[in-house]
């Protein structure tokens, strides 16, 4: 397929996103029942907006991807059968739970709703907010990853595989973007973070190791002979029709070099993985400001490298069908 | 319930790519707008086509055979295109089971063009929104032609009729004797999308002919030349 940047963005910038949000409600929580700290305000106010940010950019970026943008509000009418739709849905609800979170905590509406317990949890509109924000956000993660995954023909991408990694890795990417959020506030909570980001940056290592180790090995279901109906082993295609390029030649094929694949593939493998791990740890022993920072820039540029491959790696069916100009 | 298709019959199929052409002419002229084309005359020309003839080669030199292959939308009776639009542009026909875009409500986001197994949707570069053959669905509905005419573009111009049209559900229809009685399949069968459209294979036609049938053994005037004459008047010498 042909990796559209627009997608390329959408989808690591609003996982991200998804990812910082759920941070932060993991921080509060884990502060609710008195595990960690409790955070100031702004703190919260600042990461939702720094969150909604990455969602609005992602549906900015979204926008270039859609041939008449000016009708996208017609996408969610078909929410029964399409993921698509589905997401439209999801995202501004998305937001909407993020904004009301932040605000809440901006304006400092955190007076106890009720206890829960004898040990006395209270339970105030925020934590309301962020735990069902954290519903929307784990639907969104599975809703962009379904998107791909349903697709049935893409055979590199119809597998669970595709929903882990979209949740793995946008978990990776928002725990990280938050350590490196509470290390440019100098709060402690990099330290927590930073170990989740860890914990979600080598899960993921695992399933996307995995869902690359299984597309090496996979077998297409279609060839030539059932694409045109001849029962032959020997088919060659001597003309697709037409002499230049068509929408089926551009949106389908990479036009890169099988090389150009594989150091993209060595390079997100590296940049998503080891290297913000090892930042990560590094400016935990160092008690560094920025390098949490780093580690964060490092994983997301290696995102986009990721999604890249993501794209590229899957071959559509219809290729079969334009393999010679003549 | 009426599913109206196209049979394409490869055996008779010469790759003239007249039924292109005139799938261009047609639908480029109606009321949906222009199959825009970009750059037609110069080194990368570029434009929206419903319908194109490809070519392949099978088997190895000397012992190959060329299929011509015209390849548009398959109308598929199970159609994956369609549950996957977001905006539910993409329909299929309750009528005559044709598979259409309502140009008016595409938003151009291709997510049907990835979910058809066949590339035969094709994103218009100008008007940014998904097209691919309608079966000339102003044509065949069109009461006010001819009966005769009431038929697809490419298949009134196809010069070796290769290309039948009518109701693959009328077990009766011209279509359907086609893929019953001359084998006719349906393309990518793997995917369960249960393409309308059919294709007819090509065929080698062999008749056997025995050294009796051209000479028949018991032909009675071969049995005469045996008789051995010797002068004598003959049923010849009487008759003329
Ligand atoms: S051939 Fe492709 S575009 Fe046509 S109905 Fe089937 S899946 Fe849809
Ligand atoms: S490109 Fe148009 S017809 Fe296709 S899925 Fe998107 S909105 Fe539907």
């Amino acid at each position: 397929m042909h990796p559209a940047l627009s997608v390329i963005f959408l989808t690591t910038l609003i996982g991200a996103g998804q990812g910082l949000f759920l941070a932060l409600v993991t921080g509060q929580v884990y502060a609710a029942i008195r595990l960690i700290a409790p955070q100031s305000a702004e703190f919260y106010a600042g990461g939702s907006a720094l969150a909604l940010g990455l969602l609005v950019a992602g549906l900015g970026a979204s926008f270039f991807h859609l041939g008449r943008p000016e009708r996208a509000w017609r996408a969610a009418s078909m929410w029964r059968t399409s993921w698509l739709s589905r997401e439209v849905i999801v995202l501004p609800a998305m937001m909407a739970m993020v904004f009301l979170y932040g605000v809440f905590h901006w304006l400092g509406w955190t007076q106890p709703l009720f206890v829960i317990g004898a040990g006395g949890l209270p339970v105030d509109a925020t934590l309301v907010f962020g735990v069902s924000g954290a519903l929307v956000a784990f639907a969104l993660y599975v809703c962009t990853a379904m998107i791909y995954a349903s697709v049935k023909f893409l055979e590199e991408w119809a597998s669970p595989y595709t929903i882990a990694n979209f949740l793995l890795l946008g978990l990776a990417s928002g725990f990280m973007l938050a350590a490196a959020y509470a290390a440019y506030l100098g709060t402690e909570l990099v330290g927590f973070y930073g170990t989740w980001a860890v914990i979600f940056t080598l899960l993921a290592l695992g399933t996307r190791s995995a869902a690359l180790i299984r597309n090496a090995g996979l077998k297409h279901k279609s060839s030539l002979q059932t694409a045109i109906g001849v029962r032959h082993r020997v088919i060659e295609q001597r003309s697709q029709g037409f002499t230049a390029g068509s929408f089926n030649t551009r949106e389908f094929f990479h036009h890169r070099s099988p090389r150009f694949v594989a150091r993209l593939r060595l390079i997100f493998l590296l940049l998503v993985f080891p290297v913000p791990v090892l930042l990560i740890m590094l400016a935990y022993v160092l008690a560094s400001p920025t390098l949490p920072v780093l580690a964060f820039a490092a994983q997301y540029v290696g995102l986009l490298a990721e999604r890249w491959h993501f794209f590229a790696e899957a071959r559509h069916p219809q290729n079969l069908y334009y393999q010679s100009v003549s | 319930m009426t599913q109206l298709a196209l049979v394409i019959d490869l055996n008779v199929c010469v790759g003239c790519h007249a039924c292109v052409t005139s799938c261009k002419q047609w639908n480029t002229s109606g009321w949906a707008g222009p199959m825009v084309d970009e750059n037609p005359y110069g080194a990368d020309p570029t434009g929206t086509f419903f319908n194109r003839v490809q070519t392949f080669e099978v088997g190895h030199y000397p012992a190959t055979e060329t299929v011509h292959f015209p390849k548009s939308c398959l109308h598929c009776e199970d159609p994956p295109c369609v549950p996957v639009c977001p905006t539910g542009a993409s329909y299929k026909r309750e009528d005559n089971g044709v598979v259409l875009v309502d140009y008016d409500k595409c938003i151009g986001c291709k997510y049907c063009s990835w979910a058809c197994p066949y590339g035969v949707r094709e994103l218009d570069a100008q008007q940014k929104v998904m097209k691919k053959c309608t079966l000339c669905i102003d044509r065949i509905t069109d009461q006010t032609l001819p009966e005769s005419e009431r038929k697809p573009a490419c298949v009134l111009a196809c010069p070796t009729n290769a290309r039948l049209y009518g109701d693959v559900h009328d077990p009766d229809s011209e279509v359907s004797i086609a893929i019953r009685e001359r084998g006719g399949y349906a393309l990518m069968p793997e995917w369960g999308t249960r393409p309308a459209n059919h294709y007819l294979p090509r065929r080698k036609t062999y008749m056997h002919v025995s050294p009796e049938e051209l000479q028949r053994a018991d032909n009675p005037l071969t049995k005469e030349d045996l008789t051995v004459y010797t002068g004598e008047e003959t049923l010849d010498d009487v008759t003329w």
